[in-house]
């Protein structure tokens, strides 16, 4: 299997309400990460960096920033003629209107997979952030005669009410699915990326839409269990899923540390994204910066410690930053302070305000807001 | 027969910047890195799209293979146009047989055909050499509003400079009188940006002419400007007091990019109304650690910082390690600078390794002979060994051994 053989579905919107400080203005593929990343920036590099050259973005509701960040696809190659990328808004031709779920959204893309020659599919959801090797996992794929490979993570169990924690086998097979298991907090969980044949996906999608089936994973992939061979494909490396706004922040800060930082960006298969085009950062005369990630495009003539800074941020002499995740061109005024804050784009701290969240418990500031 | 454009624009970028040294053995001038991660070539073509000219003719001679990967299809320039849009134009074969570019004018009179295909009545001809941003409309309003055949943009250069110009004198209106070649007591200054507009039909005229005079070297500051002044054609100064700096030595290269620390300088690449448009990398953002000290410099995409940085500007994916440090120097993509190394007053090409405890560059404060100081350059690739040092004003092509002292 090559990149060739595979076209990708990437679904935006299922896990919205997790983070709905960030996602009452976006979805949740346009939500900023890392300092100049939008979540749905990992998962369309990865398809691309396989080889990928068709990729499908589902978007059921708020994807304005969505379409607005994909555009024509450029960034990520995907502006072709033939094949590119794919935008699925909802439609109400076959009476789907908004995707509720993830089955909802597999039938929209009915159309769409009926149109696509390349054997298998891709799908994916956002809300887990990793710098997936589409190619190995095709190659497990292929090496367990699977019919159906979901991507894994493993830990604590993330805090998602639909959740798919799996039992595998010694060969990696998938022999029990349990959805959101009240009593356990460790474990194997689906990280709501699926490999499988078109043919085999049409035909669930078909069976289930004749059943009025309504939750994939519940009334279609755990029924299967007998009778498909799925089988569970361990990401390496960094892989982190957003179920709340204190594990975003935790993720973002998470970056802080090389080894994290370096599991998420290999050389070898970059995370493309919009460009913007800024000027390098310039750091002032008696700026300080200690620990921190900071995105291009920034002026910092304060201090910052221990934070994350997106594209355009302004920091002011004798403004002090310390433990935040700081988006798109905020701006902290000279005197002010934030600690443990989380800003949304376009953020205003003027002079002299201090605002103080705590690490488990980050302040977030909507998008705008001048404080 | 492409739509009629009003103005068109021609690039020229076939000189080969010897002045770099070895900053441009392998590249053409205006694709060196300049400003953290830009090349010298996006200014102009910058300028350009800013100023509404969509359709650019650049024109390339010398070691074109990264100048014109470089420009590809004009997207990050937003010059992927349908109509118009950016063109590469090489010297290429005809019947009558094989020409290079003999100079600034033939470079142009060979391309007639590809600007006649727009029936342009303006053309701009520009640098592919000098950092500067300008609204070149405005300098169209001028040309158009005094019926110029020619507009050449001037710049007032300091008095003890202006010997290094070609500089003009111009009555009251701003017509030129006379000019001035780099005189050794010059008795003006103003100089010539070596930016001009054309009136097509005017400019053609001139061309052939030149063409066909055997003696001419072809260039347009030497022949063309001079015969249209000696027809008395109305010839038109524009002034212009923004920033500007042909980076065509290393010193000027390298006090360009330390420019852009300077709020003074009035280069201000922020301005979001005058975007510098370049290539843009997939990297992360730069990420600067505990033991880091970064002060008044410019940092890049992709960088990791640990040592200390003062008065640099680091283009992408830089290395500097805990205990090194880096003052008054640029450092271009993919360079790694290890611990207890100093670079100071340095130029360092791409992907130059300095291992550690080597020194590069000297403060010339601290030289005894100031004539003999100048800013050390290591040319890509090279890696200046452990305890290595370079003095200033070498220019480093080759490995540097442990211990070695060049």
């Amino acid at each position: 299997m090559t990149g060739k053989d595979v076209a990708g579905i990437i679904y935006s919107s299922n896990y919205d309400s997790y983070l709905t400080e960030l996602t009452a203005v976006r979805t949740m593929g346009s939500v900023p990460f890392g300092g100049r990343y939008r979540l749905v920036d990992f998962v369309l590099s990865g398809l691309v960096n396989f080889g990928v050259s068709k990729v499908a973005v589902a978007m059921s509701n708020n994807y304005r920033s969505l379409m607005d960040h994909i555009g024509n696809g450029r960034p990520w190659d995907l502006a072709r003629k033939r094949e590119g990328l794919f935008l699925l808004p909802p439609y109400n031709l076959t009476g789907v209107g908004s995707y509720g779920s993830k089955m909802a959204m597999l039938r929209g893309a009915e159309d769409f997979l009926n149109h696509t020659q390349e054997e298998y599919i891709l799908v994916t959801d956002c809300n887990v952030v990793c710098n997936l090797d589409v190619g190995k996992m095709a190659a497990f794929h292929a090496e367990k005669g699977a019919d159906i490979t979901l991507a894994y993570g493993h830990g604590t169990l993330p805090a998602l009410s639909d959740l798919a924690v799996l039992t595998l086998d010694g060969s990696a097979q998938v022999t029990d699915m349990e959805i959101a298991p009240k009593d356990q907090t460790e474990g194997v969980w689906a990280a709501n990326i699926m490999l499988l044949k078109k043919s085999l996906l049409l035909r669930l999608i078909h069976d289930a839409s004749a059943h009025g089936w309504k939750n994939f994973d519940r009334d279609v992939l755990m029924p299967g269990l007998g009778s498909l061979k799925i089988c569970g494909y361990p990401i390496p490396g960094f892989c982190g899923v957003i179920d709340s706004l204190q594990s975003y922040y935790d993720l973002n800060i998470s970056l802080l540390d090389k080894g994290e930082r370096d599991a998420l960006f290999t050389a070898d298969r970059p995370v493309f994204t919009r460009v913007r085009d800024d000027m390098p950062t310039v750091y002032g005369v008696g700026s300080s910066v200690k620990n921190s990630l900071i995105a291009d495009g920034c002026v910092i003539d304060g201090t910052v410690e221990n934070s994350v800074l997106s594209r355009g941020v302004r920091v002011e002499k004798g403004a002090v930053v310390k433990n935040c995740v700081l988006m798109q061109e905020t701006f902290i005024s000279s005197g002010a302070a934030a600690n443990c804050v989380i800003t949304d784009k376009n953020v205003v701290l003027r002079p002299g305000k201090t605002l103080s969240g705590a690490e488990n418990y980050p302040l977030f500031i909507g998008k705008g807001k001048v404080i | 027969m492409a739509r009629k454009k009003e103005c068109i624009a021609m690039l020229l970028a076939g000189g080969q910047g010897s002045r770099l040294g070895i900053l441009t053995h392998k590249i053409a001038k205006p694709a060196v890195p300049f400003g953290g991660k830009y090349r010298i070539i996006d200014f102009p073509l910058s300028n350009c799209v800013n100023s509404g000219i969509d359709t650019v003719g650049v024109l390339t001679q010398y070691q074109p293979l990264e100048l014109n990967d470089y420009i590809g299809n004009g997207q990050p320039w937003d010059l992927d146009r349908a109509d118009g849009g950016v063109h590469v134009l090489s010297p290429y074969q005809q019947i009558e047989g094989t020409e290079w570019y003999k100079g600034t004018a033939n470079a142009i009179y060979q391309n007639i055909n590809f600007i006649d295909r727009y029936s342009p009545e303006y053309v701009a001809i520009l640098s592919g050499d000098h950092i500067y941003k300008m609204d070149y409309a405005k300098m169209l309003d001028f040309h158009k509003k005094n019926k110029a055949a020619c507009t050449i943009a001037m710049l007032e250069v300091p008095w003890d400079e202006a010997s290094r110009f070609g500089l003009m004198f111009t009555d009251p209106d701003g017509r030129i009188t006379a000019f001035e070649e780099k005189p050794k007591n010059p008795k003006s200054n103003k100089a010539s940006m070596g930016v001009y507009i054309f009136t097509w039909s005017k400019l053609r005229k001139y061309l052939i002419a030149d063409e066909e005079n055997p003696s001419s070297s072809n260039d347009f500051g030497k022949d063309v400007i001079p015969a249209m002044h000696a027809a008395e054609e109305r010839l038109f100064a524009y002034p212009f007091d923004g920033y500007w700096k042909d980076v065509g030595t290393i010193d000027s290269l390298w006090e360009a990019n330390l420019d852009m620390l300077n709020p003074k300088a009035n280069l201000d690449l922020g301005d979001a109304s005058w975007r510098i448009y370049g290539k843009n990398t997939a990297l992360p953002p730069q990420y600067i650690s505990d033991s880091a000290k970064v002060e008044n410099s410019m940092v890049s995409a992709g960088c990791e910082i640990s040592g200390e940085v003062d008065y640099s500007v680091l283009f992408s994916n830089v290395t500097v390690e805990e205990g090194a440090v880096v003052k008054y120097s640029i450092v271009m993509p993919g360079t790694v600078i290890k611990s207890g190394a100093v670079v100071q007053y340095a130029m360092l090409a791409e992907n130059v390794t300095v291992e550690p405890g080597a020194v590069i560059g000297e403060a010339p404060e601290k030289t005894e002979n100031l004539d003999a100081w100048g800013v050390a350059v290591i040319g890509g690739g090279v890696t200046v060994g452990k305890n290595a040092s370079v003095a200033p004003k070498i220019m480093c092509d080759n490995d540097v051994a442990e211990g070695e002292k060049i």
